[in-house]
């Protein structure tokens, strides 16, 4: 049977239509993937079926039922639950706190039972994480994105209890380490054979081959393909995508571009240096880590989640303090970081793409709004974000054109080294190739990157070397040739 | 894990930093005065009386507080509370009729407060500020401009520096009330989860805007009970009275450990607060200090309370 059918849905915000007569039919007991480019518009749908948004036309059922929900509390009394793009824990409540939240178990008068409220939470961490895994009284703030994002898949499981039958995951992946997304992918089969439907909107085409029963591709507001993503070849998917070819898009970016060439010219022996690490160790992490970056090429860092690769880039830039070691910036003009947590310290949500861009601690006194907005619109254009202008709030862009904001503002600011954290986190295919290309053109113009990334393939394929990060020691740097990415793996894991 | 590792990884209760504040100041002051008189019975008892307003009041801000939000109409409530009162004693009303009617004008207020933040998303500054304006506005016009002389009938005895004067009791029944809405309830629960993140708690099905409501409706009755207890002081309405409390409030607060961007907060923490400013007041009029002193010392007391507690969270965090 259907679990849930939604039918000629239709949002508009202002004068952009996102969806334009949406269809989409999930049965119980299958995985379905939602695909399709930065801003499609899969995020909203999934708010319209949340109740957090509101469709301006279209209906939509749940087990058969006619299905309305104007809010969230709604959607979870028809058994709808949601783990959505963005972080959304309560910063100062601890884990548990966080799990039962809307759901605690009560007595009379409204007092809490702690003791339910830890068996329920910890039934539904252990859904998701191994045993010990996530200190259960840690506050959510404290922690690091992928466990705050175990957490909120373990709410989302807790939230629908018993009576679950949709399980929404908006790029659930999107900041787990390896290890953890194949943990939560047995989750999702688990809890798919006992019946519940699972909606996956994801950027991982492996993933949807591997993990989907089903998917659907959306664009331009409306579905542009479905099927079995087993049979359907990864060339018709991108294509339904994009509406285009992959290669056919690269090229594109690389006559734009001049032609940037890929791989090779690794910078030969007298290149300047720009940075060195002496031993350096911060307060928790990392705790030796060595290393010098020359002008002209890219530095990957693998390792797993939690091996202190952000900490280590804090660290480089004197945002976490270093307790002992050195680091030697000899860069003259200096270095920028690329946050993996966009919401919370990369962008101001609340202001335009413009004012992002052009956020700056140099520059002149005053500014001129105009100015600031044609630069912010030279960008756009520049790594096509799509947005409604140089004026749009940054918080109203889909995730992955958010990122987009960010690359633009380091690259507005011509740092001579780039600290790159997770640069393609939440980016459609079109896009992961077209910022991958750009690292490649800004080192072959002279720039020193070090580029985190748990897409171990990117790694290989756009670094000139590779160290592996492990529990906070920085090994030396091989050539980026050396490895692959199961060598990779086994380093990063050993 | 042993008893001391466990005890060294507990969080330091927000509340402590206050409180050792508290012990500290009384301590001093109880050295230095001649004779040691500010251990004297009379004298505590004295504080304990003039701490009963700006606590009840604390109590309430403290929920507001919590939320994210800001109540900057609780001096001109506790203003228009002691009008209504009196004007009702003297028009003949019961003392249980004129403190009820106070009381639920307050919570009148205290909703529309609320219904302009939480569902009109109005920002609580902007709304209160101008509440602020409009009641004590209000309670002049209703007094005529003047103090309202009536017969107290029995409400001068509610606030006294005695053991058995009953609002002392009030004010202690109330912060322990509110204390355990605010640590061992849903309700409780959910205004820590509007205050640290609106989003999640909407995603998570609660109606940020009725917590507010509530919030904001519960925080004004406070403050209207205040009212009833300054009347009992004053035995007049006295529509230009409590000018600036709410400074003194949110200043209780905010010693009391909680930051204005909301999520955290306790209770006896801004009661510690609200006890540790009228312990300097009370100190420095004992010791004949001229009115300034109190003024910078309340004022350095702000300063180091949030320099200590930002410090502790940073610790924590590391
Ligand atoms: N509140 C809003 N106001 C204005 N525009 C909005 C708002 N919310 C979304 N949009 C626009 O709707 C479009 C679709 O966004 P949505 O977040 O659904 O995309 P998405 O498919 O989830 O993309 P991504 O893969 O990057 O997450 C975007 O162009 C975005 O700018
Ligand atoms: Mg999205």
């Amino acid at each position: 049977m259907n679990a849930l059918v939604v039918s000629a849905i239709e949002k508009s915000f202002g004068p952009v239509d996102v969806l334009r007569g949406v269809d989409l039919e999930v049965h119980g007991s299958e995985v379905h993937a939602v695909l399709g480019e930065n801003g499609a518009g899969k995020s909203t749908l999934m708010r319209i079926v949340l109740g957090l948004e509101h469709a301006d036309r279209g209906t939509m059922t749940v087990g058969g039922k006619p299905y309305a929900p104007r809010n969230p509390a709604d959607a979870r009394r028809a058994g709808v639950v949601m783990v959505p793009q963005e972080r959304t824990l309560c910063p100062h409540l601890d884990v548990i706190e966080n799990i039962v939240l809307g759901i605690e178990p009560s007595g009379p008068l409204g007092v809490l039972r702690e003791k339910d409220a830890v068996a329920v939470a910890t039934r539904a961490l252990a859904l998701v994480a191994g045993e010990g895994r996530i200190p259960i009284r840690a506050r959510a703030g404290a922690m690091s994105v992928a466990d705050q994002q175990l957490v909120e898949i373990a709410r989302a499981l807790a939230q629908g209890g018993e009576s679950a039958r949709v399980l929404v995951l908006d790029e659930p992946t999107a900041s787990l380490g390896k290890s953890d997304a194949d943990r939560l992918f047995e989750r999702v089969r688990a809890l798919k054979e006992s019946g519940l439907a699972v909606v996956l909107v994801t950027h991982f085409l492996g993933d949807v081959r591997d993990h989907a029963d089903r998917y659907t591709v959306l664009r331009d507001g409306k579905v542009q393909g479905s099927g079995d993503p087993k049979t359907a070849p990864p060339e018709q998917i991108v294509h339904e995508m994009l509406g285009r070819e992959l290669e056919s898009v690269r090229g594109e970016a690389d006559a734009a571009k001049g032609g940037a060439g890929y791989r090779g010219e690794a910078p030969g022996g007298g290149a300047e240096t720009l940075l060195e690490l002496r031993t350096v160790a911060g307060v928790a992490k990392p705790r030796a880590a060595s290393l010098t970056l020359k002008r002209g090429e890219i530095l990957g860092i693998a390792g797993l989640v939690g091996s202190g690769r952000t900490e280590l880039l804090r660290a480089i830039l004197g945002l976490d303090r270093v307790k002992s070691g050195e680091v030697v910036v000899t860069a003259p003009r200096g270095m920028g970081l690329l946050s993996e947590d966009r919401g919370g310290e990369g962008l101001m949500l609340g202001r335009s793409i413009a004012e992002n861009i052009a956020l700056s601690p140099r520059g002149p006194l005053f500014v001129n709004p105009s100015h600031t907005r044609a630069d912010g619109a030279r960008w756009i254009s520049e790594l096509s974000v799509r947005s409604s202008g140089p004026d749009q709030r940054v918080g109203d862009l889909s995730g992955g054109n958010q990122q987009k904001v960010q690359i633009a503002r380091l690259l507005r600011e011509d740092f001579d080294v780039l600290l790159v954290d997770e640069p393609t986190r939440g980016i459609d295919v079109a896009s992961k190739a077209q910022v991958l290309d750009l690292l490649r053109e800004l080192a072959g113009k002279g720039k020193g990157i070090i580029l985190v990334s748990s897409q171990l393939d990117e790694l290989v394929s756009t670094c000139d070397r590779i160290a592996v990060l492990r529990r906070g020691e920085l090994s030396a740097s091989r050539p980026a040739t050396e490895w692959d990415e199961e060598k990779l793996l086994l380093e990063a894991a050993s | 894990m042993s008893a001391l590792a466990s005890l060294r990884t507990m969080r330091r209760p927000a509340w402590l930093g206050p409180f050792v504040a508290l012990l500290v100041v009384y301590t001093i002051f109880a050295i230095i005065t001649p004779e040691h008189s500010f251990l004297r019975s009379q004298i505590f008892l004295t504080m304990a009386r003039q701490s009963v307003v700006l606590a009840i009041c604390a109590l309430g801000m403290t929920l507001v507080i919590v939320t994210g939000g800001i109540d900057l109409s609780t001096g001109s409530l506790v203003a228009l509370t002691t009008v209504v009162v009196a004007k009702m004693l003297k028009g003949g009303s019961s003392p249980v009729v004129a403190v009820a009617t106070a009381v639920a004008v307050a919570t009148a207020v205290g909703a529309f407060v609320g219904v302009c933040v939480g569902r009109f998303r109005l920002m609580p500054f902007v709304v209160t500020l101008g509440t602020m304006a409009v009641l004590r506005g209000s309670a002049i016009g209703l007094a005529s401009e003047q103090k309202i002389d009536c017969d107290p009938r029995g409400l001068d005895h509610l606030l006294e520096a005695s053991l058995s004067a009953p609002g002392i009791w009030i004010a202690l029944a109330l912060a322990a009330l509110v204390a355990i809405v605010l640590g061992y309830t849903r309700f409780g629960r959910h205004v820590f989860a509007v205050g640290s993140n609106e989003a999640a708690a909407r995603l998570c099905g609660i109606d940020a805007g009725r917590v507010k409501i509530l919030v904001y409706a519960i925080s004004s009755l406070l403050a209207g009970i205040a009212g009833v207890m300054e009347f009992s002081t004053l035995t007049v309405g006295d529509p230009t009275d409590s000018v600036g409390l709410e400074l003194d409030v949110i200043a209780a607060v905010v010693i009391g450990g909680a930051p204005l961007a909301g999520g955290e907060g306790s209770v006896l923490g801004s009661v510690f607060g609200a006890l540790l400013i009228i312990v300097i007041r009370t100190g420095a009029v004992h010791m004949g200090m001229p009115s300034w002193v109190q003024y910078i010392v309340t004022g350095v007391i702000i300063f180091v309370a949030v320099a200590v507690d930002s410090a502790r969270r940073r610790r924590t965090r590391s």
